[in-house]
């Protein structure tokens, strides 16, 4: 019987009707998969999109080497059950270099992420990525269009976009030039939580709390995820019911406590928390006002 | 207002003591997106940040930055500033105004939002269009101290141009009036009697202040005269109008052919208007064969019905053709086929439309190409007048015939009846070179003439009559500089063809211009429409059989491109008669160069108009290294293949 269609089920169509679209006017689209839970979102919309066949295009991590090491169980997992091909690209010359997260501040966003993905899309000629971002996360995230043109260096205009109307996209581009599209663009935090309890999605563990070791460092709490990470005079790891509500380089990632272990706990703790979901993340704090904005003209996603 | 130091969060209550309960509703929500849309200074983004914060969807640390934002950049002296909230580019925030599309989220227990915020000043109408486009709903924001301005008519005229059906007029900064209910009445009459002559019979008027949150969320205190609902009750009540989209006939453009396997064909597309059930039958649009419908195929399972706003993928009981572009349809309700309209044309490129020029046109899941005649007229969207225009600039709106080159499937954007058809009435138009998105338009009707004027189908073939002569028919299209030598060297081609027993037919800018282009000038339209007559006449000839040469300057890469595309396949040869300026100059043939530089010759190429030079022509000649006989020689043996 025709009813009214709740605003998920609107949005699930939105995102695999803008899905479809790159599949059918790009030559070689490629899914950015980052292994939290937006992605695990936009994934599994991608399997709707193509069902019965596999989405017709490979899922691409940009690894730093440093996410914690629940991801790359459940990346490996989450590829192999959709059927796709699964590209991990590091880049070589951080590699050598040994940039970490320590003692390279700004620097190992910049090298592993923002030029990796640069040259792992250069690599295999991909013209178009998709993206997880939401527009509910960041400020100049709301104005950015859901096909968004990069140069062929990768570079972002905000000043000189695309007007997209009703959802008509023009995917037009010349040699050389990209796309990056966001399917969920128009989630927001609640929805993406909501939409993973509604289907049963896998996510990460990490985002239930779990008794797990942490050290408190410039007002975050991190995870001591592995034996990588150097602990400073006087830090001693001590167990803390914590979890986390983005997820990205575990020495970057700061972690909530909290005892919200199942879903709906922690969508009842996100509503009823007061601080917004990327206060959790190092990076953003690197260059204060307008850093993201920055950041996404140089090219990181 | 709410002091800044201890916000008052109204949290659900259910999410703390039924937590699943609470998901349930929420699951159950519908969707409102509306835009706001109002000059500079009349409080639109201090008004969204007012619904942000007055539904909680601020947090602490974004309350943090915002206090500490407002302290150091913000309007409202030590008051919290909510406009730095919902600006966001750092550019913006500079110059202290929105300057492009935003859009923002807010839910409350009855409905989840997205607002687009467009900016308010004169040259981003194509803003508000591109927000409005997706809106079921406008709020119109007047300052209560300036009332009813210019820009409150456009943008209640471009509201109503994209078919929003529900208008909120809301008469902002209520408290610098002292909540004066004379003042609010009179602007709501002005409005009133404004309205009416656009055919906007219905508003709703609330009096309000974003800034200090009257009647927004919260009745006023202040407004006891008024009893009409609070903006957010409003919002919260309105119908959506994406409803009547179920009451439609089924549609569904498809975007992609699902083909995991030999035993699976699958038509995945969003369904726009209706419903569907397998069994159904259903017409394939622009071909016009029909079928049934054998399943509705999703992730989750085949469905028993799908309705519109759905993503589905579709399997039929025949082998029917159907592509990426075709549109599957109620069999006994098929929208229209036709290739030239009455559209009405938003312009949203710094470049001016070119009339006469080629463009891709996006229509649901279809490009074509098209091109549009001159405006019939443009509409001034401050008076409404409709004026004389040629073209149509940047943020101009206009009215205009365009023709596509071959049928699309269709219906008007606005029906008879009021029906709004924005999947099938809605395109946008691309530039063919910077791939920009140049405008976007609105169909009205198919031209008659289109729907009585049929090919006739000719019983001897072109292949026939190119077979009878012993050749291959090519268009050797010269292009360059005047004075390059593109004539000269197009006669010596022909000589050598005639010499040769090829049948050739040469085409010369200078004596087309005495007949067949006589009413034709050297503005940019008028050399747009002299190629495409000279293309067509060419895809004539090579239809007859013919080798056709023809010597324009044609400057234009778009304009070649065109031509390109009206010949068959490989039979365009683009030869580029590559002459520096300095050496056409020198030569000047006849004269005109001189004419040109003392400002006596208007619009000519290379000295006040640009020639853009060709980026992959067939051959290049360049006439500083051969002489015409050798150029001759060398064009010859590219056309006979040897």
């Amino acid at each position: 019987m025709a009813r009214a269609l709740t605003h998920l089920e609107r949005l699930e169509a939105e995102s695999i009707h803008i899905i479809r679209e790159v599949v059918a006017e790009t030559d070689n689209p490629v899914m950015l998969y980052s292994v939290g839970k937006d992605s695990a979102v936009m994934l599994h919309l991608a399997k709707k999109a193509f069902y019965p066949s596999p989405p017709p295009f490979p899922l691409l991590h940009v690894d730093t080497t440093w996410k914690f090491k629940a991801m790359y169980d459940l990346r490996d997992k989450a590829a192999k059950d959709a059927g796709m091909e699964l590209l991990v690209y590091q880049n070589e010359e951080a590699k050598e270099r040994g940039i970490n997260p320590f003692d390279h501040g700004p620097l190992h966003t910049d090298m592993w992420k923002t030029e990796g993905l640069k040259q792992a899309l250069n690599l295999y000629n991909f013209d178009a990525a998709f993206g997880g971002a939401r527009r509910d996360e960041e400020k100049s995230r709301a104005k950015e269009r859901v096909f968004s043109f990069r140069s062929a260096s990768h570079g972002w205009d905000p000043k000189n976009q695309r007007p997209e109307l009703w959802n008509l996209y023009n995917a037009k581009k010349a040699k050389g030039e990209s796309i990056r599209i966001f399917p969920i663009s128009n989630w927001t935090e609640l929805d993406i939580w909501q939409y993973i309890q509604l289907n049963k999605i896998e996510i990460v563990p990490l985002y239930f709390s779990a008794p797990r070791p942490v050290v408190e460092r410039d007002g975050l709490l991190i995870m001591v995820d592995d034996e990588r990470m150097p602990l400073k005079d006087g830090e001693v790891p001590e167990m803390r019911s914590i979890r986390f509500r983005t997820l990205g380089c575990y020495p970057l990632t700061g972690a909530v406590e909290s005892e919200a272990a199942t879903l709906s706990e922690v969508i009842q703790e996100m509503l009823l928390t007061t601080t917004s979901e990327r206060q959790g993340r190092a990076i953003d704090k690197d260059a204060g006002d307008g850093s993201m904005e920055k950041k996404k003209q140089e090219g990181y996603f | 207002m709410n002091d800044v130091q201890n916000p008052i969060y109204k949290t659900d209550a259910l999410i703390a003591e039924d937590i699943d309960k609470y998901l349930d509703a929420h699951q159950h929500k519908t969707m409102l997106r509306f835009i706001t849309c109002g000059s500079v200074d009349d409080g639109k983004s201090t008004l969204i940040g007012r619904l942000l914060y007055d539904s909680k969807m601020i947090f602490e640390d974004q309350l943090e930055a915002l206090q500490a934002d407002s302290k150091r950049v913000g309007t409202q002296g030590q008051e919290i500033d909510f406009a730095l909230l919902v600006d966001g580019l750092a550019a913006e925030r500079e110059q202290g105004i929105t300057i492009d599309v935003a859009y923002r989220f807010f839910t409350t227990e009855k409905r989840k939002f997205i607002v687009a915020d467009t900016p308010g000043h004169e040259q981003y109408t194509r803003n508000m269009v591109t927000g409005a486009s997706t809106a079921d709903l406008a709020v119109i924001l007047i300052d209560a101290r300036k009332g009813v301005l210019v820009q409150t008519r456009r943008h209640s005229y471009l509201a109503q141009l994209v078919g929003i059906r529900n208008i909120v007029l809301a008469v902002n900064k209520m408290d610098l009036v002292d909540y004066d209910q004379s003042a609010y009445l009179d602007i709501v009459q002005d409005y009133r009697e404004f309205a009416a002559q656009i055919g906007i019979t219905d508003f709703t008027a609330i009096p309000i202040s974003g800034f200090k949150g009257d009647n927004v969320t919260d009745r006023s205190a202040n407004t006891p005269w008024y009893d009409g609902p609070t903006l957010m009750e409003h919002l919260e009540s309105v119908e959506v109008s994406a409803d009547a989209d179920l009451a439609k006939p089924f549609r569904m453009p498809v975007q992609w052919v699902n083909r995991p396997n030999l035993d699976f064909r699958g038509f995945s597309g969003l369904i726009s208007g209706g419903t569907v059930k397998p069994g159904d039958a259903v017409r394939i649009v622009p071909s016009g064969k029909t079928s049934t419908v054998k399943s509705i195929v999703t992730f989750d399972g085949d469905l028993t019905e799908a309705q519109a706003g759905q993503s589905v993928t579709i399997t039929l009981d025949d082998e029917v053709d159907c592509s990426r572009g075709s549109v599957i349809a109620a069999a006994d309700s098929p929208p229209q086929v036709a290739d030239q309209f009455e559209a009405t044309v938003v312009w949203m490129a710094d470049e001016a439309l070119l009339p006469g020029r080629s463009y891709w046109l996006k229509l649901a899941t279809q490009t074509v190409s098209a091109s549009l005649q001159a405006p019939k007229y443009a509409v001034d969207v401050n008076t409404m007048e409709h004026l004389a225009a040629k073209t149509l600039d940047l943020n101009a709106i206009g009215v205009a015939e365009l023709v596509t080159d071959k049928p699309i499937a269709f219906l008007p954007y606005k029906d008879e009846d009021g029906t709004l058809n924005k999947t099938l009435g809605g395109f946008i138009l691309i530039d063919k070179i910077t791939n920009q998105t140049v405008g976007a338009g609105m169909l009205h009707f198919a031209l008659r003439r289109s729907q009585n004027v049929h090919w006739q189908a000719l019983d001897i073939t072109r292949e026939a009559r190119a077979g009878m002569k012993n050749q291959e028919p090519k268009v050797l299209w010269f292009t360059g500089l005047s004075g390059s030598g593109k004539s000269t060297i197009a006669n010596l081609v022909e000589k050598r063809l005639h010499r040769m027993n090829r049948h050739s037919f040469l085409l010369d800018g200078d004596n087309v211009r005495h007949g067949l282009n006589k009413d034709l000038g050297f503005t940019d339209t008028d050399r747009i429409e002299n190629i495409r007559r000279v293309g067509e006449v060419a895809r004539l000839m090579t239809d007859a059989g013919l080798i056709v040469v023809t010597a324009f300057i044609s400057p234009f890469r778009a304009e070649r491109e065109m031509v390109r595309q009206m010949c068959a396949e490989g039979e365009f040869v683009e030869v580029f008669i590559d002459t520096p300026l300095s050496v056409a100059e020198e030569r000047d043939v006849k004269g005109l160069y001189k004419k040109a530089r003392a400002g006596d010759l208007k619009n000519f190429t290379g000295i006040d108009s640009p020639y853009e030079v060709p980026e992959a022509p067939e051959l290049r000649i360049d006439t500083t290294k051969m002489t015409a006989e050798e150029a001759a020689d060398r064009i010859v043996e590219y056309v006979l293949g040897w």
